[in-house]
């Protein structure tokens, strides 16, 4: 049985689980602003114009980080424009036109597995799959087939090697299930009843995803979109197995050209004994941090203001 | 007949070009354009399966190709308790090593985040105002939306000094620093996700809980978080499997010794350190060592796959519905 507890004691316990809460919940915000606190601390001096638009330097003092920003920037565009067409699709097709079959469950469960897969092995994927193409195009790099002018947008090489677009191709798979399961969440918060309204009056399916779903949908989707994209430009691993360029001196000119990303050069920086470069590291985690608030900012914003209710 | 004589059956009196007012098509044409779009938006689900796919078949492929090579044996590959492939004429690829250092870091960071984030989850959820919970909600995102090789910097230039003023046991790289990052890092996750379940929690029961006189530690503690318990545990899973193959921390600060200890102030290797070792290395691509990341990537793809499976029958099988 039991033992009988006095009311004294019970609210004794609330008390102190209370504090323990308060501690528990002061230790994550302090872990927070310590984290903020030591960065800005090192490296807010480093931060200057010159040190945004600077280009890359083996010397701490005069290095910037122009180039990595335009690489991040290109990477990012790619994955974008590949991975929210194929996620939003994908997610689409899962919420709005299957019924539950064994192939819909199976996907299903495949998406959430993907979601929990290390960014580490996608590196490994990309670069199997898109930097050596399978070996299909000869396993050295010097024996690639060209196509076009290397000068041009329009440039092509086969296999892609550590190259803009085998970055970007990457981390599309890396963010792919994280825009799927964003979409899918989103699709299922729009009531039934905007949908059987549609039926109704006659629309197909696709019209009434074209028509009234997925226009309700969109701030939910955008709000997911954005969030995969600052996963996308925070992640480095991946990248790093991919062609682990440390030290590229020019911006991206075409799909093939060599790429530095933001994060790996955190990295790169951050690795090196000397202290300098531990600051300009430091510098360069401000700028990439204010970036990504930028990115939640917008996702706030479009969850505030164009977020309709339905009910 | 004058132009304003119109007739009245005229669908389109005026004239216009009806087809951008998405004139009803024929059956037969809408039927065609939905079974076009289906089959392209099926294709889209598909790709997913084709990526799992070619994961499993390059892994496959490549860890087949490693345990050809005459140096190495499937039974010092899971047996072993040496790791060494790249030093000295005798080379031993034993996996333990690499398996120990993974599980330090992540024991280190699991019993620094499950229950800090448990605890603050449960706050969140029944304790704190609507106000407190608007203010530190958005505070948790930010800590989940930053970059990991930031916390490995944090690791690295914050943490290990500290712990080095501490006790000068701890060396430039060790594995509680490491962990301990890790550790920030999944703490958003699994509070973020543990409030989720407990919030899914119906009203009813908290007002049963308190009208029989409970007091709000009952409620959380004895009613509340029994019954959100498969969702906190899928939450726990989670974060530990993202502990497991965090990269850039150990990277950074972990260091790079593939040793069995239990040494918090030890240097480590993970299996995940050992594979940015190698790819950022200068290995032969046809070398022992390059393909032996293969199949240590393999090993942390089943590891993590298998977490997330039973993650997800955790979730199935044990979940509670109130409706």
């Amino acid at each position: 049985m039991a033992k009988v507890r006095t009311t004294a004691s019970r609210v004794l316990t609330n008390r102190v689980f209370l504090l323990a809460c308060l501690l528990a919940t002061s230790i994550a915000m302090a872990v927070l602003a310590v984290l903020l606190v030591s960065i800005v601390w090192q490296g807010w001096d480093g931060l200057s114009w010159k040190f945004v638009t600077g280009l890359a330097s083996r010397k701490a003092k005069d290095a910037g980080i122009m180039v990595p920003l335009l690489g991040s920037i290109w990477v990012c565009a790619i994955c974008a424009l590949i991975a929210l067409p194929l996620g939003v699709g994908t997610a689409i097709y899962l919420e709005e036109f299957s019924k539950r079959t064994r192939f819909t469950r199976i996907v299903q469960t495949n998406i959430l597995n993907l979601a929990g897969v290390p960014s580490i092995v996608y590196g490994i994927l990309g670069l199997t799959a898109f930097a050596r193409m399978f070996g299909a195009f000869g396993t050295n790099m010097d024996d690639a087939s060209t196509f076009g002018d290397e000068e041009s947008l329009f440039f092509l090489r086969l296999p892609f090697g550590s190259s803009v677009i085998a970055g970007g191709l990457t981390l599309m798979l890396v963010v792919l299930p994280v825009v799927i399961i964003a979409t899918q969440e989103a699709l299922r918060s729009i009531p039934r009843g905007l949908r059987d309204g549609a039926f109704a009056l006659g629309a197909t399916r696709w019209q009434t995803v074209w028509g009234i779903t997925l226009p309700a949908a969109i701030p939910g989707i955008m709000t997911g979109a954005i969030l995969a994209m600052s996963r996308a430009i925070g992640e480095s691993a991946p990248l790093l197995v991919l062609g682990g360029a440390l030290l590229v001196y020019n911006a991206p000119e075409n799909l093939m050209s060599d790429f530095a990303v933001l994060p790996l050069q955190i990295y790169n920086w951050a690795g090196r004994p000397q202290e300098e470069f531990h600051w300009i590291a430091a510098s360069a985690i401000i700028i990439q941090l204010g970036v990504l608030l930028l990115f939640n900012g917008i996702a706030v914003f479009i969850r505030q203001k164009l977020q309709k209710p339905l009910q | 007949m004058s132009s304003l004589e119109t007739n009245p059956l005229d669908p389109n009196p005026l004239g216009r070009d009806l087809s951008a007012l998405g004139r009803p098509k024929s059956m037969a044409a809408r039927r065609i354009r939905e079974k076009v779009i289906v089959g392209a938006l099926g294709l889209a689900a598909c790709f997913s399966i084709l990526v799992t796919t070619t994961i499993i078949v390059v892994l496959a492929r490549e860890t087949w190709g490693f345990f050809q090579f005459p140096d190495v044996t499937l039974a010092e590959f899971f047996g072993g308790f040496e790791w060494n492939p790249l030093l000295g004429a005798e080379k031993h690829f034993g996996i333990w090593p690499l398996v120990s250092g993974t599980l330090l870091i992540t024991l280190i960071a699991a019993s620094f985040a499950l229950p800090i984030g448990l605890i603050a989850a449960v706050y969140l959820s029944e304790y704190a105002s609507p106000r407190t919970r608007a203010t530190l909600k958005p505070a948790l995102e930010i800590l989940a939306g930053v970059p990991t090789v930031v916390y490995g910097f944090f690791a690295l230039t914050f943490i290990t000094p500290i712990l080095q003023k501490i006790s000068p046991g701890f060396g430039s790289y060790n594995a509680m620093s490491a962990g301990l990052a890790t550790g920030v890092m999944i703490l958003p996750i699994v509070c973020s996700l543990s409030e989720d379940a407990l919030r899914a929690v119906p009203r009813g029961l908290r007002d049963g809980a308190l009208a029989l006189g409970g007091t709000k530690f009952d409620v959380s503690v004895k009613v509340v978080v029994p019954a959100a318990l498969s969702g906190i545990v899928a939450a726990f899973l989670l974060a530990i499997s993202r502990a497991i193959g965090e990269t850039m921390i150990v990277a950074l600060a972990a260091g790079g010794i593939a040793q069995i200890t239990a040494n918090p102030a030890a240097e480590v290797q993970t299996m995940t350190a050992y594979m940015v070792q190698i790819f950022l290395g200068d290995a032969p691509a046809t070398g022992v060592e390059y393909k032996s990341s293969y199949a240590v990537a393999a090993t942390l793809f089943v590891i993590t796959f298998a977490l997330t499976m039973l993650g997800q029958y955790i979730l199935r099988r044990f979940r509670e519905e109130y409706d």
